[in-house]
């Protein structure tokens, strides 16, 4: 292994972008599995790949097509109520189609969509950095006050209809939220780089975590520790880093929700 | 309807509500705070759907329904949600529900506050349900069937349960309580209203 490579100026700025987008994921998809909803993330993940292509094709930024992909999507979700593993499947199979068509058309197109796919995070730059810093202050302003509403809608779910209460309001605002993150991992970390950070460390906190605060800490502190050691390796040994990422993920979340057990008579998460 | 503490909090003026086709009504009766009104019919004799169209979830056909300005709602459903994997405390539920951090329930209750409340067992869940939403702010609290799953120790707990003050002196509470099981409303409830099933 090379251990020069680490103290290379050139992967500061990917490093840096990675790892606030490692930190902030895997709260978006504790979220996002509390309300039974993972499978979005991978559905948006599809759409912000589709969008990064033809984004490009269409001349802007990848972190600009991807953020209106999966950002259209977050919102036909949220207000058209497409909810369900049957609207999520949808939205993988529009997302996959539009990136595959669009990689096979378009100029460079092929090796952007493979790059896509791969997770070539050290081609982030200034625009993927300041993207992240962009995400995680939303994440950090926002999601305090959206929790407890969307906490509250999860387990008791008349309450804002019977209290008239605008509840749409923090749907669609955490809708947004996950979406633009999904948006952002996607164009980092390539699209299953980005699915792992959402899936796999949530799942884990949720097997073993014993409380919400815990879930948070424990999904965010997995996502942390997959990214760095998917880094290391992925550098150390020149490997695609998406693939690497979720190996890291599937060994680490794999392992520390095996301690977990399922919850009592009623099947695991 | 006016701020006046002695106005009811919610007033039904023959109601007839349903969903696609009307379910239950004509129904006329007022809740005043302090007042427990159970409800009681036969099954299929509308007293969920009663409670929908309080809370705004089913369809008006005729009559009116009059809250009290500001009315604040607590709706229990008659299952609570249930996911297959829950890594929240009893009291990470209870703050959900805003109940206060300093008022901790009666009785046995008060054990499940650090356990998950996936490990917890039908009727332990559906009781801290219940007192999720006794315990906070709302000035009306519907409870739909909350006697489900119950034992009849659990039904005693329920009916502690019901008999605690609202959390702070001075606020305003009624509840509205359907059940299938008579016995049970007459011993818990200040009044009892019968739904028929051609009511």
């Amino acid at each position: 292994m090379n251990w020069e490579i680490y103290a290379d100026p050139l992967f500061l700025l990917p490093f840096a972008a990675g790892l606030l987008i490692a930190g902030v994921l895997p709260i978006l998809g504790a979220l996002l599995m509390l309300r039974e909803e993972w499978l979005a993330a991978l559905g948006l993940a599809h759409l912000a790949a589709a969008g990064a292509l033809l984004g490009i094709a269409a001349g802007a930024p990848a972190m600009l097509g991807a953020s209106l992909g999966a950002l259209g999507g977050g919102a036909v979700k949220s207000l058209g109520g497409a909810r369900g593993n049957t609207a999520y499947g949808f939205m993988i199979l529009i997302g996959w189609s539009a990136l595959l068509l669009a990689a096979a058309n378009t100029s460079a197109g092929d090796a952007v969509g493979q790059a896509v796919m791969d997770g070539q995070l050290y081609f982030a730059g200034w625009t993927e950095l300041a993207a992240a810093v962009l995400l995680t202050g939303l994440a950090v302003t926002a999601l305090p006050r959206l929790m407890p509403q969307l906490l509250r809608a999860r387990f008791f779910p008349r309450h804002d209809a019977a209290n008239r209460l605008p509840g749409w309001r923090w749907h669609l605002g955490f809708d947004l939220l996950a979406a633009f993150g999904v948006a952002v991992g996607t164009a980092t970390l390539g699209l299953l780089g980005a699915f792992a950070l959402v899936l796999v460390p949530a799942w884990a906190a949720f097997r073993i975590a014993p409380g919400w605060a815990w879930t948070l800490w424990i999904a965010g502190l997995i996502g942390v520790a997959a990214y760095l050691a998917a880094f290391v390796l992925a550098l150390g040994l020149d490997q695609p880093f998406g693939p690497a990422l979720a190996a890291v993920c599937l060994a680490l979340g794999g392992l520390i929700g095996a301690l977990g057990r399922p919850a009592q008579g009623r099947g695991g998460a | 309807m006016s701020g006046n503490p002695a106005a009811p909090l919610l007033r039904l003026e023959q109601v007839v509500a349903g969903y696609a086709a009307p379910v239950v009504g004509p129904v006329s009766c007022s809740i005043q705070a302090g007042d427990v009104l159970g409800l009681w019919g036969t099954n299929g004799s509308g007293k969920s759907t009663l409670l929908n169209a309080i809370a705004d979830a089913a369809r008006m056909f005729s009559g009116r329904i009059e809250r009290a300005p500001g009315l604040t709602l607590f709706y229990q459903e008659q299952r609570p949600v249930r996911l297959p994997a829950m890594p929240l405390t009893g009291r990470d539920l209870l703050r959900c529900a805003a109940v206060p951090t300093h008022r901790p329930p009666p009785g046995p209750l008060s054990q499940h506050l650090d356990r998950r409340i996936d490990r917890l067992s039908g009727g332990q869940y559906q009781l801290l349900c219940v007192w999720a939403a006794l315990a906070g702010s709302a000035e009306l609290v519907l409870l739909d069937e909350p006697t489900n799953n119950l034992d009849p120790e659990h039904e005693r707990l329920l009916a502690e349960l019901l008999a605690q003050p609202p959390a702070h002196r001075d606020d305003r509470r009624a509840v509205l309580l359907v059940s299938h099981e008579r016995a049970f409303l007459e011993s818990v409830c200040t009044g009892v209203l019968e739904l028929a099933p051609d009511a």
